[in-house]
């Protein structure tokens, strides 16, 4: 199994990105996914200093992938989508359809989770179009994984969000500006302030979700840490973790070490919980709701 | 130049609904077999095939068309019932299938080349490089957009595409892109894309207590009423949740959508239908709302630029509106 890391999903000034992904150049980390997935609005960074970094993460031996936005709504994002559909030099991950239209039967590309692929024909399908990964709904169980694997034609490798708060909805409201009373044209970029997204509880204090922007997460993080095992015997061949503010470099070595099998299960699941900004969920792995949490007897 | 046909899809959850709409004034009905093909998954709602068969009789005869939503994500497991759905779509001389999955689609265009495809909404097609992709692949004649574009961009992605736009005119409303969320999922265990149902009835707890009257999904508590408070079906966008430290519907508002003053607007952009949202309503709600689109629609269509909204109508809506409260949702930029 190769391990990956997912695009940051929250929005971080220019300065903590250019950094955080000087670390990550260093990292033990095999695939580095790249750009802006979530809100247009989000300038700090542009494509040119998404396909630069690239360049510099391809040069420390990274296989380096593009993600594009997940909702595309004006015609502007759909001219970003055309210019990165057309850089030739790093493969690109497709989180919505439109993107699927523009890199068909050119380079191999990446099917993002929010594609929906949730049967063999469709998988296959896009096997065709010249998909050479996919990545599962993070919905998706286990059972329903293997079931698909066991019965596609193609041979595209399976990759699965494996650890952080599970990008969950998509909204053309944004969450964060409505907490501030703010409308979404109008912004002030608030989302800078929240490193980790912005924490929504129930009227009794239970955590239940996180807003980040137009994207709505989970609380909890999904954590199959513990689960590297069952991941290897599903057929997995990578292993997405997602950014977070703090401790992704340490996140990812733990990660590495129970895939090399130099932690077990049990120790790794008990060194990660430190550094994570929010208990472990893992339902929708064992086809249960996303946040409950089951632990791997094995 | 008179403006082009605009088509009244209401929604059909029973046979006595689906008669209703035909007998108020829809144009087209949609429908879904009972069982997960579609995202109203719901106990004692939609149609076994021989009740199908003599909804699709009544409609035809009557000059009406009749859609078939098949808008959930086909689970390996059970493929062959989404086939078999299909088949049988074919088999009753459905209209249109509505479809979201593109392995369906491609099984719909190969088996039954003459049976029309539409985008369902939960295909999350929100540009016209999506939609003309599913037109290219599998050859859709019509998409319905997610809620949320804001009018000008519906306007947009029309430019770019041949092929058709139903769009949300009336009722519940996702606030959400369709097809891409997993909130529900999350809390229960059950979503629209998995099991076609969103905050489904069976995790809903409902507990008297001396804070007030508490609605919970499968223990998660979406929100809590004061005496004087009306309480709301608990889908869980629209509680009140807390957000440092204040609590709000910090999502979305007990709300349904109506878009009646849009409505000049629709046509001269070329809309081709409106769609109803309903199909767990009552038929009493798809008397009100057909009678009161069809009247709407009828008014535009004979002269766009004298249309005025009736306050009759909006007060008929308000009647059977979430919460009693209605929004122009994301078609109002400002609303984002």
């Amino acid at each position: 199994m190769k391990l990956a890391l997912g695009p940051v999903l929250y929005y971080w000034d220019r300065d903590t990105m250019l950094s955080f992904y000087d670390e990550m150049a260093d990292a033990p980390v095999d695939i580095i996914y790249l750009g802006e997935t979530v809100c247009s609005r989000r300038h700090l960074l542009r494509l040119q200093d998404y396909l630069d970094m690239a360049e510099r993460l391809a040069a420390a031996g990274k296989e380096v992938v593009i993600s594009t936005q997940t909702l595309i709504e004006s015609e502007y994002d759909v001219k970003t989508l055309r210019k990165i559909a057309e850089n030739e030099n790093f493969r690109v991950e497709a989180n919505d359809m439109g993107a699927v239209r523009l890199l068909a039967n050119k380079l191999p590309f990446v099917a993002g989770s929010t594609l929906n692929v949730f049967n063999p024909p469709t998988l296959d399908f896009l096997a065709g179009l010249g998909a050479a990964r996919w990545v599962m709904p993070v919905e998706m169980s286990r059972e329903s994984l293997v079931s698909i694997l066991r019965n596609r034609q193609s041979g595209i490798e399976t990759e699965v969000f494996a650890y952080g708060r599970l990008p969950l909805a998509f909204s053309a409201r944004c969450f964060t500006a409505r907490h501030h009373n703010l409308q979404k044209d109008d912004c002030q970029f608030k989302c800078l302030d929240y490193e980790d997204g912005l924490a929504l509880k129930t009227r009794e204090g239970q955590p239940f979700l996180t807003l980040n922007g137009i994207q709505t997460q989970s609380a909890l993080v999904h954590n199959l840490i513990g689960e590297l095992d069952t991941l290897q015997d599903a057929g997995i061949d990578v292993v997405r973790v997602s950014p977070q503010a703090h401790h992704t470099g340490e996140i990812l070595r733990l990660f590495r070490e129970g895939m090399e099998q130099r932690l077990t299960s049990a120790q790794a699941l008990a060194q990660i919980e430190d550094l994570m900004p929010a208990a472990s969920c893992n339902g929708y792995w064992h086809g249960k709701p996303g946040l409950d949490f089951i632990r791997n007897t094995r | 130049m008179q403006p082009k046909k605009l088509e009244l899809v209401c929604p059909a959850g029973s046979l006595p609904a689906l008669k209703t709409a035909v007998d108020n004034g829809a144009d087209c009905v949609y429908m879904g077999f009972r069982d997960d093909t579609n995202a109203r998954n719901f106990t004692g709602l939609n149609f076994a095939f021989d009740n199908a068969k003599e909804g699709v009789r009544y409609a035809h005869a009557k000059g009406k068309k009749v859609l078939l939503a098949l808008n959930t994500y086909p689970q390996d497991e059970g493929w062959q019932r989404w086939t078999k759905a299909i088949d049988n779509a074919a088999e009753l001389g459905m209209d249109a299938v509505i479809l979201a999955d593109p392995g369906l689609m491609q099984y719909a265009a190969k088996t039954h080349p003459d049976l029309r495809l539409h985008l369902s909404v939960q295909g999350s097609a929100t540009n016209y490089e999506a939609i003309n992709f599913y037109h290219e692949m599998f050859g859709i004649r019509r998409a319905v957009v997610p809620r949320v574009l804001a009018l000008a961009q519906v306007e947009q992605l029309m430019a770019g595409t041949e092929v058709e736009i139903e769009l949300f005119g009336f009722g519940g409303l996702c606030v959400m892109v369709e097809g891409r969320c997993a909130l529900s999922s999350y809390a229960t265990g059950d979503s629209p894309n998995t099991r076609g149902v969103c905050s489904p009835p069976k995790s809903v707890r409902w507990q008297e207590t001396p804070k007030g009257l508490e609605s919970r999904l499968n223990g998660i508590l979406i929100d809590r009423y004061d005496a004087d408070e009306n309480a709301g079906y608990p889908t869980l966008c629209k509680g009140r949740f807390d957000v440092q430290g204040e609590t709000y519907y910090a999502i979305e508002e007990p709300a349904s959508l109506n878009t009646l003053e849009l409505l000049p607007e629709l046509m001269r952009m070329g809309i081709a239908a409106i769609k109803i949202e309903g199909r767990q309503r009552s038929p009493a709600y798809v008397e009100q709302v057909t009678k009161v689109w069809r009247q709407a629609i009828d008014n535009c269509q004979r002269d766009t630029g004298a249309f005025a909204v009736k306050p009759s109508w909006m007060a008929e809506l308000g009647k059977v509106s979430e919460g009693q409260q209605q929004t122009l949702g994301a078609y109002y930029r400002p609303w984002k």
